[in-house]
């Protein structure tokens, strides 16, 4: 066990104006970014404002950007840092601030609830889905999801654009249309929805340029760009670039 | 409180009034331009090299070794290859390097792949140059709109792509020959070949477009046992698509020098046998 | 005093864990305008912490499961203590709940013919639990998160605002329920973003808060285990039940300091993880008590024959109930038999092909890599017990979920007391969730919209009275009344720690009579030193202020669970005395029911010396004679009185 003392700066402030804090605190041994911001709660700031649940990595809510990084605070390790070195903590720099080092994440719940939820199949009551496991492993991976939103932050469709935020989906939202795309027993598509085709006329799948950032910050691993937006595009292309489904819509549209 | 809140319309990234203000466009203490510009160099060094070459018109086949650039030779004015990749659909009108009519294919696969694209997109474009760094562009609309909305044609270049790939497997069959067109032989340039033509496959097969083809299209794997196994394959494979990518580009620069070397004079080609 | 914002709903739901979210969906889906209230953002209630599995016995992969057997696990984990009707409720329905989930679109892992796996778990006869790797708890709160998400997009087709019936308000904390007379009006909530106060007029309230681990020191519970519920309870004149029973999980991670206390499935022993002492012993086998001894293996040769055929030899005594793991590991330690860091050796490594952990225990593998620096599919884990869940809560009516005594207040979930008696199974936390919840969306509807649930008025002296009690620990820099002045305010987070502390130290998993009446000392003073707890800054999201507000909660659920625990002369399940070490059948038909001792609902006419609760006993109904029946008799005399058998 041996405690040293680090060097931080954590933005302060709200949507107002703020600024980065200079703070000297203690850390000791196996200790993460969260347990230092603690620490300063209890023994120098009281009213900082930080957001954080299960210190587990398991809920995704202690989001924020760590030297410059998006990151979970409850799985940096101060042991990847030197002790001498500047710890620099920041709210997520793609959301409005609220206060400290929590921002409004309500961007991310207006998308959820812009994705058609799950379709059950007619006729298959409870009880009675069959599904394979090599049928299911694909969604099941997306569904590790612990939406923390650092991919909703990191993607620069909207953090270097807010403009962008109408028209995007981001990955986190995307990554849903392909999860329920590839559940399956999804009965979308009988019903009349076709979610590759939404992707990219409503949630925005053209705005990503798959430079995989959003794989990049994942704290969960999944391969958001790898194997959910890729398949996603290509499952697009597969109904609007295909030229001869192309073909196939026009004549039939001048037949009409 | 609410769940929703609106989006605000005022333009300026991660510096738009409501966000927390932090003047600087990022915070990273790392060498994140490493990465970007590491990629942007190598991309335009294989540029430079390829363009002199592609236009040089020269010292592209030396028997039995075809160059991967000119390979197949579609022009009139192409040097005749014995048993060679020569199909004079080009004519004599035809005035320039034959290199350009083939290198279209590889160039566009590349071009569209989504692995160049990001780096490109990094290195060359800033867009972003690299993750949580601030963009230098003010306006973005990604692939939504013309020129790059013609990236979804890669699944097109990809079946090109198989073509010349497959072109590119009998230069490496016909590369053990000598260099008077008796088969059996074998030489540095064969290996050079064989090493070249894997890791073109190895990029070709392990494309996303490839991989949604065999199998990642299904919705139900378990009705298509074969499939199912070949998109695994190349799901793993399609892992490493970033480190063929480079793989197969210095590999495929390589064989041309080599061809180069050769057919210039500048060195001999060892034979084994 | 102050003019607060007031909204008007038929059921307000209290806390968007699984319980919570699932008497939402209940509620609106039964005609009710519902309101779901909780203090973290929407998605991301602890119940996402759950690891291992949903317990319903769909026999799926042991034909033999059913309701019965379900049944009969849960009342010997519980060791009979169990609300018998509701233990049966929960085993009957469990299923319909899981298979329910799938049509809402949750991927559980599969068996080879497409059915929803299930896995093998401590104290389950059968393999029961349904799962998603080890991130069960994350598939349910996201299919319900799901569920509700479109529920509010059929709203939003019909009415043009998602949320017409359906509202979550998300980052809120309620900190009073309001009545007109002995009936439930509304709640009394701020936002813990603006500070803001506001108050939902709703004739049914539904508490699903979850737990009570934040008094504790090591923990698997996150911040939000506050207790809130239970105190909401008290506070509103409803008694909770066997507050004494608290279930430490046996296995918690002990190094680094830092994440003492986070949990390390049980999945892990029920996957083929064996606990080992520092002798490299696996020393479960010495601690099967008697009541479990024909049920388990007596050697370590059968004990993982088992895993490949259960069904011709006995489990091994890793898997014993949660209550027997955790005292063994306790004792192990104290014996100086423990690991370096005072846990003992959970060892997964030698037991399976490193891939097949990684892929059995992802989220395991994950935690151990990024936290503690440990390969486990390499080396051992090291563990020890970690307060997990609380069995007691709020007393509820069986069917109803009814809260006793207050009309219109309804509980379910961990907050809920009764089902688990005095020790929960694994996996049956998530369908207790499950069941229950839909049980109390659906009788919260029906009372909030049949006749007897006309809109009570809310009592502005109410209100007023509330917004006091949440702004006082802003005034609080002055001398308190009656002390010496110029006493500095105490601070929050310190009070915090030295009741985890405390709770820790006394009211452990070994409890023994003088520390428990030293932690009622210990939780008098404190009460003191709270009122007078201040906090600096503004109520824009003011985390010291917060904690300022969740102490009262604390301290009232900690009283209780001190109280009703030195109560309790006997051992049984979540609750060992040292002075009393073996279980009194005497004792089993006894409950324990805590009532704050100034019914007014007020905290500041109470003596300190005296504390804020009073304990009565209770005699419980004797179990259904067809339930009984399906245990032998020999096994029902180690746990029922004799009066009770031939009754």
């Amino acid at each position: 066990m041996s405690g040293y003392t680090a060097h931080f700066k954590v933005w302060r402030g709200d949507v107002g104006g703020g600024g980065l804090e200079d703070f000297k605190v203690e850390v000791n041994d196996g200790e993460v970014v969260l347990d230092i911001i603690h620490r300063l709660q209890a023994t120098q700031t009281p009213d900082l404002a930080v957001r954080w649940n299960c210190k587990a990595g398991k809920c995704g809510s202690c989001s924020a950007e760590i030297n410059g990084r998006p990151r979970l605070m409850c799985m940096t390790r101060m042991s990847v840092f030197d002790r001498d070195e500047t710890i620099t903590v920041t709210p997520l720099r793609a959301f409005p601030v609220v206060r400290d080092l929590v921002t409004d994440v309500g961007f991310n719940y207006t998308k959820a609830r812009e994705v058609p939820s799950f379709v059950p199949p007619e006729g298959v009551g409870p009880g009675e889905y069959r599904m394979m496991q090599e049928d299911v492993d694909r969604s099941q991976e997306f569904r590790k999801c612990i939406e923390c939103f650092l991919c909703q932050d990191t993607c620069h469709v909207v953090r270097d654009h807010e403009e962008n935020k109408p028209a995007f989906a981001g990955p986190r939202f995307l990554m849903r249309v392909a999860e329920l795309d590839m559940h399956p027993l999804d009965a979308a598509a009988e019903g009349g929805l076709d979610r590759k085709k939404t992707a990219q006329d409503e949630h925005g799948l053209g705005y990503c340029n798959i430079t995989k950032c959003c794989t990049e910050v994942c704290p969960e691993g999944i391969k958001i760009t790898d194997n959910a937006l890729i398949p996603l595009k290509e499952r697009a292309v597969d109904r609007k670039y295909d030229p001869l489904v192309w073909l196939g819509s026009k004549i039939g549209r001048r037949a009409r | 409180m609410a769940t929703g809140t609106e989006p605000h319309l005022n333009s300026g990234g991660v510096r738009t009034g409501t966000r927390a203000a932090i003047a600087v466009p990022h915070l990273r203490t790392d060498r994140w331009w490493l990465a970007p510009a590491g990629t942007a160099a190598g991309l335009l060094a294989f540029i430079v090299y390829s363009t002199w070459r592609a236009f040089a018109d020269a010292h592209y086949y030396a028997a039995p070794y075809v160059s991967p650039f000119y390979s197949p030779c579609l022009a009139e004015r192409c040097e005749p290859m014995h048993a060679g990749p020569n199909w004079e659909i080009f004519g004599s009108w035809w005035g320039i390097s034959p290199a350009i009519i083939i290198l279209i294919f590889p160039l566009g696969f590349r071009l569209t792949c989504y692995y160049y694209r990001k780096a490109y997109y990094r290195g060359f474009w800033a867009s972003p140059p690299a993750c949580a760094v601030a963009e230098p562009h003010q306006k973005y609309s990604g692939e939504t709109r013309f020129p790059l909305i013609l990236q979804n044609i890669h699944r097109y270049f990809f079946y090109a792509a198989i073509l010349v790939a497959c072109i590119l497997s009998y230069d490496t069959v016909l590369a053990f020959r000598d260099e008077n067109y008796a088969w059996g032989h074998m030489g540095l340039g064969t290996v050079v070949f064989l090493i070249n033509i894997a890791l073109i496959w190895a990029y070709t097969i392990s494309c996303h477009s490839c991989r949604h083809i065999v199998g990642g299209k299904l919705k139900h794997f378990s009705k298509h046992p074969v499939r199912y196994r070949m998109w695994q394959w190349v799901g793993k494979l399609n892992a490493r698509h970033a480190q063929l990518a480079w793989a197969s580009l210095v590999s495929v620069a390589l064989a041309d020098f080599y061809v180069y070397l050769v057919a210039s004079g500048a060195f001999d080609d060892p034979r084994f046998f | 005093m102050s003019v607060v914002d007031r909204q008007e709903w038929d059921v307000v739901v209290v806390g968007a864990g699984g319980a919570g979210l699932r008497a939402a969906i209940e509620a609106r889906e039964r005609g009710a305008r519902t309101a779901v209230i909780c203090k973290s953002l929407f998605g991301k209630a602890h119940t996402v912490m759950a690891e291992g599995g949903i317990a319903a016995a769909m026999a799926n992969v042991n034909a033999g499961d059913n309701w019965q057997v379900h049944f009969r696990d849960t009342m010997r984990g519980g060791k009979f203590l169990n609300q018998w009707r509701m233990a049966e409720l929960h085993a009957q329905e469990a299923p319909d709940r899981v298979w329910e989930l799938e049509t809402w679109g949750a991927l559980f892992d599969r068996t080879k013919d497409g059915r929803i796996s299930q896995r093998n778990f401590g104290g389950h006869e059968y393999p029961r639990l349904a799962h998603v790797g080890d991130r069960t708890g994350l598939e349910l709160i996201r299919t319900l998160q799901q569920k509700i998400v479109s529920l509010q997009q059929e709203d939003f087709k019909e009415t043009g605002d998602y949320e017409s019936r359906l509202k979550v308000y998300q980052e809120c904390t309620v900190t009073r329920v309001l009545k007109d007379g002995s009936r439930v009006s509304g709640v009394f909530a701020y936002d813990r973003e603006t500070g803001r106060f506001f108050v939902l007029e709703a004739p049914s309230v539904v508490i699903a808060t979850g737990g009570i681990g934040k008094s504790f020191k090591v923990t698997s519970n996150s911040w939000e285990y506050t207790g809130d519920g239970h105190a909401l309870a008290l506070l509103a004149g409803a008694p909770l039940l066997n507050m004494e029973f608290v279930q430490f999980h046996p296995t918690g991670m002990v190094w680094p300091p830092s994440v003492k206390g986070i949990l390390v499935t049980e999945s892990v022993r029920g996957d083929g993880g064996v606990l080992r002492n520092s002798e490299g012993k696996r020393f479960m086998f010495d601690y099967i008590p008697d009541v479990f001894k024909e049920k388990y293996a007596q050697s370590e040769e059968e004990g993982d024959r088992w895993y490949e055929d259960p069904d011709h030899n006995r489990r091994p005594p890793e898997l014993l109930p949660r209550d027997e793991v955790a005292r063994a590991i306790n004792a192990e330690v104290k014996a100086g038999r423990g690991s370096p860091h005072g846990g003992v050796f959970l060892d997964v490594s030698t037991r399976m092909p490193a891939e097949v952990i990684r892929r059995r225990l992802p989220s395991m593998y994950h935690q151990f890599k990024e936290l503690a620096d440990v390969d486990i599919t390499a080396e051992a884990m090291e563990v020890g017990p970690t307060c997990h869940y609380v069995m007691g809560g709020i007393a509820v009516e069986s069917d109803t979920a009814a809260a006793r005594g207050v009309p219109g207040l309804f509980a379910a979930g961990e907050v809920a007391g009764g089902m688990h008696g005095s020790n929960r199974l694994g996996g049956n936390s998530l369908s207790d969730l499950l069941v229950f919840g839909r049980r109390a969306g659906w009788h919260a509807a029906e009372y909030a919209v049949g006749p007897a649930g006309a809109r009570p008025p809310v009592d502005d002296i109410q209100v007023d009275a509330a917004a006091a009690e949440a702004l006082r620990p802003f005034s609080a820099e002055g001398p308190a009344p009656g002390e010496e002045d110029g006493r500095p305010p105490e601070n929050p987070y310190t009070l915090h720690q030295e009741l985890q502390q405390s709770m820790n130290d006394l009211v452990g998993i070994i409890r023994r009579e003088g520390e428990m009446e030293k932690a009622l000392e210990k939780l008098a003073d404190l009460r003191v030193r709270a009122r007078r707890a201040g906090v600096e800054g503004h109520r824009q999201f003011n985390p010291g202020w917060h904690l300022a507000l969740d102490l009262r909660n604390m301290l009232l659920v900690s009283e209780c669970v001190a109280r009703a625990a030195l109560e309790r002369t006997e051992s049984r399940g979540g609750h060992t005395r040292e002075d009393h070490p073996t279980m009194d059948r005497g004792w089993r038909r006894i409950n324990l029911l805590c009532a704050l001792t100034d019914p007014t609902g007020g905290l500041e006419a109470t003596d300190p010396a005296h504390g804020q609760i009073d304990l009565t006993r209770e005699t419980t109904d004797p179990i259904r004679p067809d339930l009984l029946a399906l245990f032998d008799k020999e096994e029902l005399v180690k746990y029922l009185a004799e009066e009770e058998l031939y009754e």
